[in-house]
């Protein structure tokens, strides 16, 4: 027998260690606040949170290290940070200081050795790989990984790349897809059933999430490991419960909010 | 969350044998309300109500660390005197005879039985919370609720023995807790599961509080 437990994971921007693009759901006193906004996730039943840094100027990547330490003080659940992460020292960095993974994107790209460098040093459990995917022009399984939030191509395939990084060495992926991001009308089903079906570790499905069952189809059609999602938490339409409960009514496993 | 009083804060060791990150179990005790210190210093540890042995990354490199840093005749001299002793994820493993991931580099032998890896039928790790199966009562496992989910990241568990107080279902029923006697331990992470895994880590801090007490 085996327990297979679909994660539930709200994601967070950061910007010098300040939660921002608006949260906003009742009893949050400061919504700045990443150590509050993180605790009341938790309390809703999140089993994961990611915080993306959009910090620009790197010398205030300090204030990131700074959140992970506050975080890691107060709130009791898995963490992952990604953003700006270039080297092994800056994975070390916010590991020592607490976070339970870091997630690394374009760095990897342009030296995809970093991955192994990261899963050797810290254990391939730390070592997100976050692909940035948009469809290659009408094509329905034919997909390119961009950087650059979407507007920078690389010229790499998806699909290669996620084989790639799971020969390098990373635990999981953090798969979003620039064409539904933040339309609201769902995952894009083909890309994510495509990556699941092409590596062995887990995907995180992100991107395009308006209503709940958006989650279940993810995870159903799929394939998906588990599911991110920002707006829809954020500004109070759905609690991550909310999502629990939608999912187990579909007969998706998932760990019962307190 | 039920916390000890300021004035009651019982002195925790967390043994430092200097690898990676041994931080967040230091922080759970201390949210939970114990005076947690993340030390190697036989004084300190000698002084302690409880001592615990965290660990993260693979069994032989912990291991040779902890016998490195003199730590594992430390931990066997408070094991042996009766003091609370609670092993966290690869602190568990260290405390078996062995593992099969590094056979030449021997265990602390605390319990008889060996680490095996995850059956290949599953992914491994596994890198999930999953659901405590309680197969004997114990006060680790006190006022849990009906469910208890833990956070676990493992690719390799203690072989299910008489000890075990609790199993996840993944591939088979998986070691997830043992205890016997003073020494308690978790293949998962306690401090990083949610308000359970704090129950979890307040009831060690009770135990512990109330055993120097009784000690007193």
């Amino acid at each position: 027998m085996t327990v297979r437990a679909i994660r539930v994971i709200p994601c967070l921007d950061v910007d010098a260690g300040r939660v921002v693009k608006g949260v906003n759901f009742v009893d949050i006193r400061d919504a700045g606040d990443p150590v509050e906004l993180a605790a009341a996730y938790d309390a809703q039943g999140a089993d994961e949170l990611v915080f993306l840094d959009i910090t620009a100027s790197s010398d205030q990547r300090d204030t990131t290290v700074q959140m992970a330490r506050a975080v890691a003080e107060q709130v009791f659940i898995p963490f992952t940070i990604g953003g700006g992460i270039r080297t092994v020292d800056d994975a070390r960095r916010l590991l020592m200081a607490g976070a339970d993974k870091v997630s690394v994107m374009t760095a990897a790209i342009k030296r995809p050795v970093l991955v192994t460098e990261i899963s050797r040093e810290f254990g391939a459990q730390c070592c997100v790989v976050a692909i940035d995917a948009r469809r290659v022009d009408g094509s329905d399984d034919a997909f390119e990984v961009y950087t650059h939030g979407g507007r920078t191509r690389t010229g790499i395939d998806a699909l290669e790349w996620a084989s790639e990084v799971q020969r390098l060495g990373a635990g999981e992926i953090l798969l979003t897809s620039m064409d539904t991001d933040g339309t609201k009308d769902g995952f894009d089903i083909p890309l994510t059933s495509a990556v699941t079906a092409a590596v062995d570790i887990p995907v995180i499905a992100s991107g395009g999430v308006g209503t709940l069952q958006h989650m279940v189809e993810g995870v159903i059609d799929g394939g998906a490991d588990a599911v991110l999602a920002a707006s829809i938490f954020h500004f109070g339409e759905h609690t991550v419960a909310d999502a629990k409960r939608v999912l187990a009514a579909n007969n998706v496993t998932v760990r019962p909010p307190n | 969350m039920s916390t000890v009083k300021a004035e009651e804060r019982p002195l925790l060791a967390v043994l430092d044998y200097g690898i990676g990150n041994l931080h967040s179990a230091h922080k759970g005790f201390s949210h939970v309300g114990a005076d947690t210190r993340l030390t190697a210093d036989r004084g300190l540890i000698n002084d302690a109500c409880g001592v615990v042995l965290p660990g993260v990354g693979a069994f032989g490199p912990c291991m040779r660390a902890l016998r490195a840093a003199g730590l594992d005749e430390v931990a066997l001299d408070r094991i042996g005197a009766g003091v609370p002793f609670f092993g966290i994820c690869i602190g568990m493993q260290m405390l078996f005879a062995g593992s099969a991931e590094a056979p030449e580099v021997e265990g602390l032998g605390v319990f008889a039985q060996t680490v095996q890896p995850l059956p290949d039928t599953v992914k491994r790790p596994q890198i999930q919370w999953n659901k405590l199966n309680v197969h004997k009562k114990h006060p680790m496992l006190n006022d849990l609720g009906d469910e208890a989910w833990v956070y676990f990241v493992h690719s390799y568990a203690p072989e299910v023995g008489e000890e075990v107080i609790a199993t996840c279902d993944y591939g088979g029923p998986v070691t997830a807790a043992v205890a016997r006697d003073n020494v308690w331990a978790a293949q998962f992470h306690p401090e990083k599961s949610g308000a359970t895994g704090l129950r979890i880590l307040s009831n060690f801090v009770a135990y512990a509080s109330d055993a120097a007490k009784v000690a007193a």
